[in-house]
């Protein structure tokens, strides 16, 4: 019988399989950011171990970092010392680092890709849950714990035990103004939060197949938001089209080989997945959040569910709490729920595609009045072709700030977070409470619906303009 | 990272779903670099509403929580994991556990245990009841008892052996070095190094 893609990159790494335990999966990429790694590298030092490939190890400063004013050493002393214990890793064990203010420097998830290090049927590991972005090439790539972090290091594997596989297959085109944002948090308010559980997300069909590579890494980086333990998509000529002449992509005699292996990757036809779920493209519409879970999302055209509306007592009582906490009253139209701030970024959609949008809505337009709006790019590469583009002069002109590169607002590690009570339309991936601030309310959008809103100040899809 | 075989302790009653792991350990104590002391932030914005369980002195010195399904959901962050240990809970039980979050509590040797939705119901509705009610989480049996309920959990052997052996992965695959080092022959020649271009 057949192999699923994600059954073929994982037999191709299995480094010891024993009957009772988990297999040991070679790790052929290893992503480091500050947040999660100093207790995984100091464990290093107090076992006197070395990282084993620091070679196929790269870190980078995302999380802490500030966006303005970067030339200034970080103001919270407890960044800063985060961040310098990084670098003194780094350094120590021999990890290539990006830095703030190195031309390479950006989130984790946008390094890779961009520098051309994320190739089809790889694993790829990194101390973050939003790993399975790489998925969007055809790799395994999924995130992990400190410990695990530590594991790598000293190892260049990881002992996983075997996930079931889910087909997610969207057929027919994704209507005009709809997105890939829109379409994976339509699949997670299908499959629910906990739906990926235990599965590697296959996300195939038409719809799926006409997406950008930068559409793809936003479906498969919210394949978490699922509870997945990673999304992938088998690699085309547009996974091909994106790699070529990257840095790290193979050149000469090597691409041509890699091209040949990459194309025997996606799921045979006789393949059986573990569980199948159809999503009808032609359906789909501008998606919002109104609750703290990014299953709890609702087309914009829609009001503020009534939680009465659920029959099961559990998500019946999540959705009281949510209400509450966000402020909402069950019936409100969408449309009708002002912000406060908007912000346009993170790993999920901070890439240059995602900034064209919403400076293609953005220009020769004002940002509503009082409204904050912070354009903060996944990298400073995304920042210098944007710039090179004219963006930053658009964003400017209509009342936005241009910012420079970090996770920034989407967690709010650094200072951009907001305040209790505020409410925010964010492209980034988590709308959990406190999430952007303690008392902070965050909406999912995508980065089309978060500069309309921007520019009228309430939920609103660019056709609203 | 230490052996875990049977624990009895009472529980706190942790009545809700998709508890993610921003609210287990908020973002602002996830600039610390130290592996400890992390007890202080757990569930610590929940914790300024009096109300909430944690803060019910019934529960004070409860060694087990009893959560609704899908518990840490959301951010891959192990100090959710020693946010719960150093605020004293050496086990979880909950219908459903989010993939990272299990990973990274059984590396660590706090053992999350997977019940029906209608025991752990049972658990709950037992504990508020009676917070003075005592749970027993029984690995070498693998078996859950208290308040009146005897209820099997599964857990594969491997998993089971490491925590009540108190082993880390690390040192057991490094007994497998030979067997990476083979591996890495293999691997074909254009894939990517980091080191730079």
């Amino acid at each position: 019988m057949g192999r699923t893609l994600a059954e073929k990159v994982w037999d191709a790494h299995v480094v010891r399989r024993a009957d009772g335990e988990p297999d040991l999966l070679y790790i052929d990429l290893h992503l480091v950011h500050e947040v999660t790694s100093p207790q995984a590298f100091e464990a290093l030092r107090l076992a006197g171990r070395p990282v084993r490939r620091p070679d196929l190890t790269i870190a980078t400063e995302d999380h802490n970092v500030p966006t303005t004013d970067t030339l200034l050493p970080i103001a919270d002393p407890v960044s800063r010392a985060q961040v310098e214990a990084l670098r003194k890793n780094a350094a120590d064990f021999g990890v290539r680092l990006h830095p703030m203010n190195d031309p390479g420097q950006g989130i984790v998830h946008v390094v890779g890709p961009q520098l051309g290090l994320t190739q089809p049927g790889m694993t790829v590991v990194c101390g973050d849950s939003h790993t399975a972005t790489h998925g969007a090439f055809g790799a395994l790539a999924f995130g992990i714990g400190t410990s695990q972090v530590e594991h790598v290091l000293a190892t260049q594997t990881l002992p996983q035990s075997r996930p079931k596989t889910m087909a997610i297959t969207v057929e027919g085109a994704l209507p005009e103004g709809v997105t890939a944002k829109d379409l994976i948090l339509a699949i997670i308010a299908e499959i629910g939060t906990g739906g990926g559980q235990g599965y590697v997300l296959e996300y195939r069909g038409e719809a799926v197949r006409s997406l950008s590579m930068e559409g793809r890494m936003t479906v498969c980086n919210m394949s978490i938001e699922a509870g997945a333990r990673a999304g992938m998509i088998a690699p085309d000529e547009t996974t091909f089209e994106f790699l070529k002449g990257r840095p790290h992509a193979p050149k000469g005699a090597d691409w041509d080989a890699a091209v040949a292996y990459w194309k025997t990757l996606a799921t045979d036809e006789d393949a059986a997945f573990d569980r199948e779920v159809v999503i009808d493209a032609s359906t789909l519409t501008p998606f919002v959040t109104w609750g703290t879970n990014p299953g709890q999302g609702v087309p914009l055209g829609a009001s503020v569910p009534d939680p009465a509306s659920f029959a099961d007592p559990g998500v019946r009582a999540a959705a009281e709490r949510a209400l509450v906490y966000m402020g909402l009253t069950a019936g409100t139209p969408l449309r009708e729920i002002a912000v406060d701030t908007v912000f346009i970024g993170s790993c999920t959609n901070g890439r240059l595609s995602d900034l064209r949008a919403a400076a293609d809505i953005l220009r020769g337009r004002k940002v509503a009045d009082g409204l904050r709006v912070l354009i903060v790019p996944g990298s400073m590469q995304v920042k210098a072709d944007a710039e090179a583009e004219g963006l930053d002069e658009v964003f400017r002109a209509s009342g936005a700030e241009w910012r420079s590169a970090g996770c920034s607002m989407c967690l709010g590690m650094n200072p951009d977070t907001l305040k209790p009570g505020e409410r925010s339309a964010s492209t980034s991936n988590r709308n959990f409470e406190g999430r952007q601030g303690q008392g902070g309310r965050t909406h999912l959008v995508s980065p089309q619906v978060a500069a309309a809103t921007a520019v009228l100040g309430r939920f609103a899809a660019p056709a609203d303009l | 990272m230490e052996a875990f075989t049977t624990h009895t302790g009472r529980a706190v009653p942790l009545r809700r779903s998709d508890v993610d792991t921003d609210q287990i350990i908020p973002s602002d104590w996830l600039k610390r670099i130290e592996r400890t002391g992390f007890g202080a932030g757990l569930f610590s914005q929940w914790r300024t509403d009096p109300s909430f369980v944690l803060n019910n002195p019934a529960h004070a010195g409860a060694t087990i929580l009893l959560a609704g399904p899908n518990f840490g959901s959301g951010s891959s962050r192990e100090h959710a994991v020693w946010a719960l240990q150093d605020y004293g809970f050496r086990a979880v039980i909950a219908p459903k556990f989010a993939d990272i979050f299990r990973g990274n509590s059984l590396g660590n040797g706090l053992l999350t245990v997977v019940l029906p939705a209608e025991t752990v119901d049972a658990l709950l509705a037992a504990v508020e009841a009676d917070p003075a009610t005592e749970i027993t989480v029984d690995l070498a049996a693998r078996e859950v008892r208290g308040a009146g309920i005897v209820a099997p959990f599964e857990l594969d052997d491997f998993t089971r052996w490491r925590l009540m052996e108190g082993l880390d992965d690390v040192g057991l695959t490094l007994r497998h070095a030979d067997a990476v080092a083979a591996f890495e022959q293999t691997r074909p020649s254009w894939l990517p190094s980091t080191t730079p271009a």
